[in-house]
This record gives C-alpha cells, sequence and structure tokens, in this order.
C-alpha cells in the first residue's frame, strides 16, 4: 500500500472520516460485549439510555463532561504547539490542591469574587507544575513527555501526603478527606435537583475563550505557527521560548480548573479519587475534536457519555465498564489514523 | 548506624536484584524500540498486559514458562500494533504510544474483569521459585543475593549482553542502530526499513510484557489494578539515563532498585519523622534528575520520532 498525498480533501471526507472511525471502534468493542456473552443491541441500548435516556442521565453527562473539556482543552492547546503535555492528570491535582487552600475559609469573599479567585488559583497551580518540566524542556532539552507523565505521581503522592496528614478533616469520620470549600465557592447547581453545576458553564466559556485566542490573537497564532514548523517560525522572527512558556501557562492553567470545576461543582471537598483519569482521557478528548477548541466541547460530551452510558449497562448487564476506556482507546487510535487517510490517499500498488 | 545497618543486611542486597528485573526488561525493550528510532510510549500499558495475561494463564492451570512466552506474544502483538500506527502509517509516535498504553491497560483490566467478577481480594497463584545455582549458591554472601533468585532475574542479567552483542557486534544490530540514525541509508542497503523496525518495536514490546509478567508470577502473585504504578515512566527515563547502551542501561536499573529497596527499609526506620508519601515520590523525582543530569550528553537517536516515508525526504 502507498498513500500519496491528496490535491484536493472534499469537505465531507473531514466528517466522515472520523465518524467512521468512531463506528469502527464500537463495532470492535461489541466483538468484547459478544464474548463476555451479552446481547449486543440490547447493551447498546442501554449504553444509549444511560448516556442520553432522562433528565438525569442528561444533566449526569454533562456533569461528567465539564472537567473533560477542560483536560480536553489542555491537551489540544499543548499538542497545537507540538508540546507533548502528557501531565493533565497532575496539574487538575494542583488545581484542586490550590483551590482547597484558598478556598476553605483562608480568604472569604462574596460569591462572584470567590469563585473566580478559585479558578484563578487553581490555573496558575496548574500552569506553575507545567512550567517545571517546559523550562527543563526549553533549557536543558529534558524531554517533557516523560517528565511530565512522572510528575503526576509525584503531585498525587503529596495530596496523598495532605489529606492523610496536615490537611485531613477531622470532622469526616476517619477518611482521607480535606475540609468542604466554603459555601461562597461553592459551584451552584444548573438545574434543580440535579449535580450539573455552573462549572460546565464555566468549561463552554473557556473553550469559546480558547478558540477565540487560538484563532485571532497574536500568540494563539505564534502557538500554531511554532507547532508547524519552529525552524519557520524562528526564521520569521518569532519567539519561540516565549511563546512555548505561554501554551505551557494556557495548557497547565486549564487542566487546573478542572481541578477547580471537579472540587467547587461536584465533590465539595477534596478525595484522591477526585479524577478517575480525567487529565489522560483528555487526551482522547483532544485527539478525537482534531484539535480544535469547540470542537472539544463535543467530543468531551461524547466520551462522557460513553463513560455514563458504560456505568448504567455494566449495571445492567454486567459487563465491565471498563469498556468505556477500551472503547476511549480505540475511538483514539482509530480517529488518529482516519486523519491520515483525508490527507493522503492509499493507493495499492 | 541505621543506614549503615540497612546495607550491610543481605535482604537489602536481594531485594535489590530482583526489583532491578523489572526495570532491565523494560528498559532493554525501550531501548531496542528507540534505537530503531520508534519511541514507544505503549511500554506503560503493554507491561499492564504482560503482568495480567501471564498471571491469568498460571491461574488458570497454564504452566509458569508458557505464561511467560504467552506475555512476550501478547506484548508484540501490542508492539505489532505500535509498528503499523507508528511506522506503516507514519502517524505521531507520542499520541500512538499513550493510545496503546490506554487500550492495552484498559484491556486487560476488562479481562481480569470479565474472566473473575465476584473477586474482592484478588486470588493468588503459584509464582516462580527461586532457583538456587548449584555451585554458586554456596558462596558465601554473594551466593544468596546473586544466586537465589527468581529464574526471570537470571533471564533479565542474562538479556543485557545478549542484547548488547546483537546490537553491536551483528549485521542485524547495525542495520537496526542504523535505522535508528539514518534510515535512508538502510534503505540504499536493500533493507525494508519499515520490516526492520516493526520487528524491533516487537522484540522491544515482547520484552516489556515479561518485565510486567515478572511483577505477576514472580513477586507478587496476584495481579491488581494499577499495578505497574508508573515504572514504565521510568524505563524511559532509564533509557535516555543509559544513553541508549545496554550495559549502562543495567547500571541505571541497579542503580534505581537500591534507591527503591533502600526507600522501603529506610521509610521502616524514619516513619516518624519524614511522611512515607515522600519515600515514594523518591523513584518519581529521581527518575526526573537523572534525565537533568544527563540531558546535555543526550545523544538520541537521529531519526527518533521521524517517520520513514518512501521516496521522501
Amino acid at each position: 500500500m502507498r498513500l500519496e498525498p491528496r490535491a484536493h480533501v472534499p469537505f465531507w471526507l473531514n466528517i466522515t472520516a472520523p465518524l467512521g472511525a468512531v463506528v469502527l471502534a464500537f463495532a470492535f468493542c461489541a466483538l468484547l460485549i459478544l464474548w463476555a456473552g451479552a446481547p449486543i443491541i440490547p447493551a447498546y441500548t442501554a449504553l444509549v439510555k444511560g448516556a442520553f435516556g432522562s433528565t438525569f442521565a442528561l444533566t449526569e453527562t454533562l456533569t461528567r463532561a465539564a472537567p473533560l473539556i477542560f483536560t480536553g482543552l489542555a491537551a489540544a492547546v499543548a499538542f497545537r504547539a507540538k508540546l507533548w503535555n502528557i501531565g493533565g492528570e497532575g496539574q487538575l491535582y494542583a488545581g484542586a490542591l490550590a483551590a482547597t487552600y484558598f478556598g476553605t475559609g483562608l480568604v472569604t469573599l462574596p460569591p462572584y469574587l470567590m469563585i473566580p479567585l478559585l479558578f484563578l488559583v487553581g490555573a496558575v497551580a496548574g500552569g506553575l507544575l507545567l512550567l517545571v518540566p517546559v523550562i527543563l524542556k526549553l533549557k536543558l532539552r529534558v524531554d517533557e513527555v516523560v517528565t511530565t507523565l512522572l510528575l503526576n505521581f509525584v503531585v498525587l503522592l503529596f495530596a496523598n501526603y495532605l489529606l492523610f496528614g496536615p490537611w485531613k478533616d477531622p470532622l469526616a469520620m476517619g477518611w482521607p478527606q480535606a475540609a468542604p470549600i466554603i459555601d461562597e465557592g461553592v459551584l451552584s447547581p444548573l438545574v434543580p435537583r440535579m449535580r450539573l453545576h455552573q462549572g460546565f458553564i464555566w468549561a463552554i466559556a473557556f473553550a469559546v475563550f480558547a478558540w477565540a485566542f487560538i484563532r485571532f490573537t497574536k500568540w494563539g497564532f505564534q502557538i500554531r505557527a511554532v507547532g508547524y514548523n519552529p525552524e519557520a517560525a524562528a526564521f520569521a522572527g518569532m519567539p519561540i521560548g516565549a511563546t512555548v512558556l505561554r501554551t505551557a501557562l494556557l495548557s497547565g492553567g486549564l487542566a487546573g480548573m478542572a481541578g477547580v470545576c471537579e472540587l467547587a461543582g461536584l465533590k465539595g471537598y477534596l478525595t484522591l479519587d477526585i479524577s478517575p483519569g480525567f487529565g489522560y482521557t483528555g487526551i482522547a478528548v483532544a485527539m478525537l475534536a482534531g484539535l480544535h477548541p469547540l470542537g472539544v466541547i463535543a467530543s468531551a460530551i461524547f466520551i462522557a457519555a460513553i463513560y455514563n452510558g458504560a456505568d448504567a449497562m455494566s449495571r445492567a448487564m454486567s459487563i465491565s465498564n471498563y469498556l468505556a476506556d477500551v472503547l476511549t482507546a480505540t475511538a483514539l487510535l482509530l480517529v488518529l489514523a482516519s486523519v491520515l487517510f483525508v490527507r493522503f490517499r492509499p493507493r495499492l500498488r | 548506624m541505621e543506614l549503615l545497618d540497612i546495607f550491610i543486611t543481605l535482604g537489602f542486597w536481594g531485594a535489590l536484584v530482583r526489583m532491578a528485573t523489572p526495570l532491565i526488561f523494560g528498559t532493554l525493550g525501550e531501548l531496542i524500540c528507540e534505537r530503531a528510532g520508534v519511541l514507544n510510549l505503549g511500554i506503560e500499558g503493554i507491561m499492564t498486559m504482560g503482568a495480567m495475561v501471564a498471571w491469568m494463564w498460571v491461574y488458570q492451570g497454564g504452566d509458569l514458562w508458557t505464561a511467560v512466552l504467552v506475555a512476550a506474544a501478547c506484548g508484540a502483538l501490542f508492539g505489532l500494533l505500535h509498528a503499523v500506527f507508528s511506522v506503516y502509517l507514519g502517524l505521531s509516535q507520542h499520541v500512538t504510544g499513550i493510545g496503546i498504553t490506554l487500550l492495552a491497560a484498559s484491556l486487560s483490566y476488562f479481562v481480569f474483569r470479565m474472566l473473575l467478577p465476584d473477586v474482592t481480594t484478588p486470588p493468588k497463584i503459584e509464582p516462580f521459585k527461586p532457583f538456587a545455582i548449584p555451585g554458586l549458591s554456596e558462596i558465601p554472601y554473594i551466593g544468596e543475593v546473586l544466586f537465589t533468585q527468581s529464574p526471570l532475574t537470571y533471564l533479565a542479567f542474562i538479556l543485557v549482553p545478549i542484547v548488547g552483542y546483537g546490537l553491536y557486534r551483528t549485521p542485524l544490530g547495525l542495520a537496526v542502530r542504523m535505522v535508528g540514525e539514518n534510515p535512508m541509508a538502510v534503505e540504499a542497503q536493500g533493507i525494508d526499513v519499515h520490516r526492520l523496525r516493526t520487528c524491533a518495536v516487537m522484540l522491544g514490546s515482547a520484552f516489556m510484557a515479561v518485565g510486567g509478567a515478572f511483577l505477576t508470577i514472580s513477586v507478587f502473585d496476584a495481579f491488581y489494578i494499577g499495578m505497574i504504578n508508573g515504572r514504565g515512566w521510568i524505563c524511559i527515563a532509564l533509557v535516555i539515563f543509559a544513553s541508549w547502551r545496554p550495559g549502562k542501561a543495567l547500571a541505571g536499573a541497579l542503580l534505581f532498585a537500591a534507591f527503591e529497596a533502600l526507600q522501603i527499609r529506610v521509610q521502616q526506620a524514619s516513619s516518624a519523622v519524614i511522611p512515607y508519601q515522600f519515600f515514594l515520590m523518591m523513584p518519581y523525582i529521581l527518575s526526573i534528575l537523572a534525565m537533568i543530569v544527563m540531558s546535555r550528553r543526550a545523544a538520541y537517536p537521529k531519526a527518533l520520532l521521524v517517520p520513514f516515508r518512501k521516496g521522501e525526504r
């Protein structure tokens, strides 16, 4: 097989190719469902119903999508500049730690100031955490993939130390959790009696902001240019180092805000299971969206639907909900491949 | 005083050799992939897969050595998948690797949960017994540390010179090193670049899977969720630390295992003063420090991360 570049990419191919990849991912997981001894159609029906079947299911899906929009944006922005930030999970916890530090009584402000403050400190914490590997990359050419990955474990252990040690809430019956966020900092619910909270609106707002930033500003243009061709960008007089640093602050900041969103919106207090791998799933979200900030909204809702739907399916018919992770990983790989076939035409020799 | 006590106990040195084993397998595997020009970030997931498959094989009544082979075959299979994406299709090695890790790890957990739906405590298996090499194990001190280990540990230590010899003293090894430096030169020799890289990634991935298998069928006797715990990422840091040389990789793995073995013992001795979480952070922080120390001298294979397309320059 040979790949030759397409001179003209038909518009419909940009949409059908990734969709086809997602369909293939579902087909692959259908084999796993068969192997588990369950009928395919009812299983997938249960999945769709569990994701969108009722007001409760729908709001739960959107609730889960909120942090995924943030981590998806974090990956999308960084990958645009070819900055391989795989540390979203650690940055998420850094954001949650900072928000816990400021939000549990250290400062008390009215809600319209308190909530932005929590997002700000979370973003700063996440951004600063990513700054460490990025400065190492710029100054010493230390590969950022491995350092960001390793920092995830360090941050999680640090949170573990705080929650079992100095930050442990004495009122929590011995559970490792921090004191609750004060009422002024809690993100209010959007739908009565449901868990969907204001954080979802914040996520959408930041997706639009990230899109506008990358699309219309000078700094955003530099991020794209550095990603496409750093030599050409440098030749055109763009500050490569400064651009990468800005990208890092933006990407780490977005991942940090995912932690704030979960903390102040859903849990109310810091625990060690505040994120079931949102940082890693964010990479899949970003790739499914083709690294487009607005596409991240759709793909985050889609992946959140898969996770919530798989939970419902596993309750209904004893299929392990790890199927959602398999489905996401398969979709990630297949969508990655499908993009190639948009740009190139496969030719059999 | 207490620190000195640790160094003179044989248990410490034995644990060091044991803990180095999965790191040796993983680092050698990653080294082979990177020498051929392919960064394999699938390592974490492939180690998880190897650990699960080998454990499940033994749990279902299979033989221990067959379990090692099955794990290696599974690893090679995921290596093939990685190569199809990163070598033949020339897609981003970063994203492919992360995708392979997510896929292999989640598939392992899914299969484990489906085959054992109702267990709360992970069941145990009968693992590899330490094998005392006749004669050598009689040597005082050294015998107990070096020659009374799991057979897989011997295999890891034997593989280091074999991989070194293979890479530096055979035509195939020369081709593998060349395809990581200058694939066009390999092409000019009439060797299929894609096929060579694919074989290297498959072999390396098989090594990684055996490293994972060592954990379940030689150390812990059980498989549980999240058990690889970043060991794969540490191996990637170790490859850089070792400047892509098998001998240095062994030294690096031993050094890291020493810190890990020391960490557990110091932790027990001083738990009142320093919280144990800071000891658990040590391997990750040390990996980062090791990369910083070696960064000035890091001589990456020239074609690492660069996909090869025929007729393109």
